[in-house]
């Protein structure tokens, strides 16, 4: 599947509207096209990069942010519908200067090769644990909910990795989950 | 993306008020629609959002069923409790479909309104009778191995993506709309000859809820799902399946078929051949037959009514 032609004729003038929201503590108010994607927004007016763009179809997770403590894919939020909300992205998981947990798992392990997906994959992996710590089930989940490696190879499949670091993002998911 | 105006509904009313303007679409989780709007599949001129709609709750009723607020979000309906309890075929059907990321922010309504995945709707530079009428249906011909093989028409041959409308299907469960309550198996169509039309839905009626009535049969559910990959892949064939035997006999059951039609497929000739039946593998293959005899599969996606025939079968002797 392709985007959309550039349209022939003379396009529509763009929409614009003032939104407040907050990205890792710090709240902004800026005024922008409502057409305008949190990632876009993140990546090319806040000057937080950490967040990538690889699909922008919300089918790879390089994306994935925590909106209001909750993991989402930030190329299909449109900002317009987040006003007020607390974003996090990877460069506001590491409070104080320290590493998070999963940010430490992720180096001892080398859960990563070309480390595009990598800040997509500390979000998610940020978020799912917090889902399965307030006992959420998985599609693999079988009574008790319970940490593993088959529900974090569930759970973490909307973070695709191109390099197949697979095997060494479930050891390190599992050991900062532990 | 064509520039759209965007309004944040405060309430029901309000927001099919403002959705009444030609070219308005409600705006829920927007898993489905920014992404097709990117796309230039769908370009409305105005977005209403109805995520801060008093909608976000999952309630009793009286008759002892549920009401699914259409704001649900497929996370939370999928680790309610008493949707795990009561009705487990829908909390699977939920955690089946699309990634972690998307069920936390994709809704109840949103989820039964998604658009089907057919690569030739998804792609502007190519004929689809659904995205543009007329225009024509290279999926016939073309690439078809995860289309339709039931209820299909020359006009169109896709399928609609959802699991959990499939699971909705097998339980009886109605939809309630800011003008009236209709059956969900009466919610989405059949493509005929109007493709474009994935729904009953009048321009600017607004879904509000999901009502599941009380159905001791489901809490013994399951919903089971054959797709390419193991995990964050549409259906080509799953099945949601309740079953109560007595005696060795079926007393009970609803059957309901994903992956393999326009809407969400309720495997009525199955039911009725079980009804009272031997709750035996043979009975089972031969209430898959019933319910298969009505399949048309194109050139490249035979392989689907044996898969269906298979998990219909495995589906019913694991819940036996």
């Amino acid at each position: 599947m392709h985007d959309a032609p550039t349209p022939a004729v003379t396009p529509e003038p763009p929409a614009f509207t003032e939104v407040a929201l907050r990205v890792n503590g710090v709240e902004h108010t800026l005024t922008i096209d409502t057409r305008t994607s949190l990632l876009d927004l993140l990546r090319e007016r806040l000057g937080a990069t950490g967040a990538k763009k690889g699909c922008d179809h919300g089918q790879c997770g390089a994306c994935t942010v925590l909106i209001d403590g909750r993991r989402a894919n930030s190329c299909l939020a449109l900002v317009v519908a987040y006003a007020h909300s607390d974003v996090v992205t990877v460069e506001g998981l590491a409070a104080g200067g320290e590493p998070h947990a999963l940010q430490r798992a992720f180096v001892e392990h080398d859960a990563f090769q070309c480390g595009y997906c990598t800040p997509g994959q500390l979000c998610s992996a940020a978020g799912m644990l917090d889902e399965l710590r307030a006992g959420r089930p998985s599609a693999v989940t079988d009574g008790e909910v319970a940490l593993s490696a088959e529900e974090v190879r569930e759970r973490m499949s909307g973070n695709i990795c191109r390099c197949g670091a697979y095997p060494n993002l479930v050891r390190a998911i599992l050991e900062a989950g532990a | 993306m064509r520039p759209f105006r965007y309004e944040r509904a405060a309430d029901a009313a309000g927001a099919v008020e403002l959705a009444a303007a030609p070219e308005a679409m409600f705006l829920g989780g927007g898993t489905n629609l920014v992404d097709l709007m990117r796309l230039g599949v769908e370009r409305p001129a105005l977005l209403v959002d109805v995520t801060k709609l008093d909608d976000g709750r999952i309630d009793e009723t009286p008759d002892g069923g549920l009401r699914i607020g259409a704001g649900v979000r497929n996370s939370d309906l999928a680790g309610d409790t008493r949707v795990r309890e009561r009705y487990p075929v829908l909390s699977a059907a939920v955690l089946h479909g699309a990634s972690g990321q998307l069920r936390n922010v994709a809704t109840t309504g949103g989820n039964l309104l998604q658009r089907t995945r057919c690569a030739y709707f998804q792609d502007v530079t190519k004929p689809c009778n659904k995205r543009d009428p007329g225009s024509g249906c290279p999926a016939r011909e073309g690439e078809h191995h995860n289309l339709a093989i039931i209820g299909w028409s020359d006009a169109c041959v896709a399928t609609h993506p959802s699991d959990m409308a499939v699971a909705l299907a097998a339980l009886d469960a109605s939809v309630e709309t800011s003008t009236r309550s209709l059956p969900l198996l009466d919610l989405h169509r059949l493509p005929g000859e109007e493709p474009e039309r994935d729904t009953v839905l009048d321009h600017g009626e607004l879904i509000r809820a999901v009502h599941l009535p009380p159905l001791p049969v489901a809490r013994r559910s399951r919903y089971v799902k054959v797709r390419e990959r193991a995990s964050f892949s549409f259906a080509v064939v799953s099945v949601a399946a309740a079953l109560h035997v007595e005696d060795g006999t079926v007393a009970d059951i609803r059957l309901a078929l994903g992956g393999v039609a326009h809407k969400p497929w309720r495997a009525e000739r199955a039911e009725e051949a079980l009804r009272g039946a031997a709750a035996s593998a043979e009975s089972f293959a031969r209430a898959a037959d019933a319910e298969l005899a009505q399949a048309r599969p194109l050139r490249e996606n035979a392989y689907k009514v044996p898969v269906a025939r298979n998990l219909i079968i495995r589906t019913l002797s694991e819940l036996a």
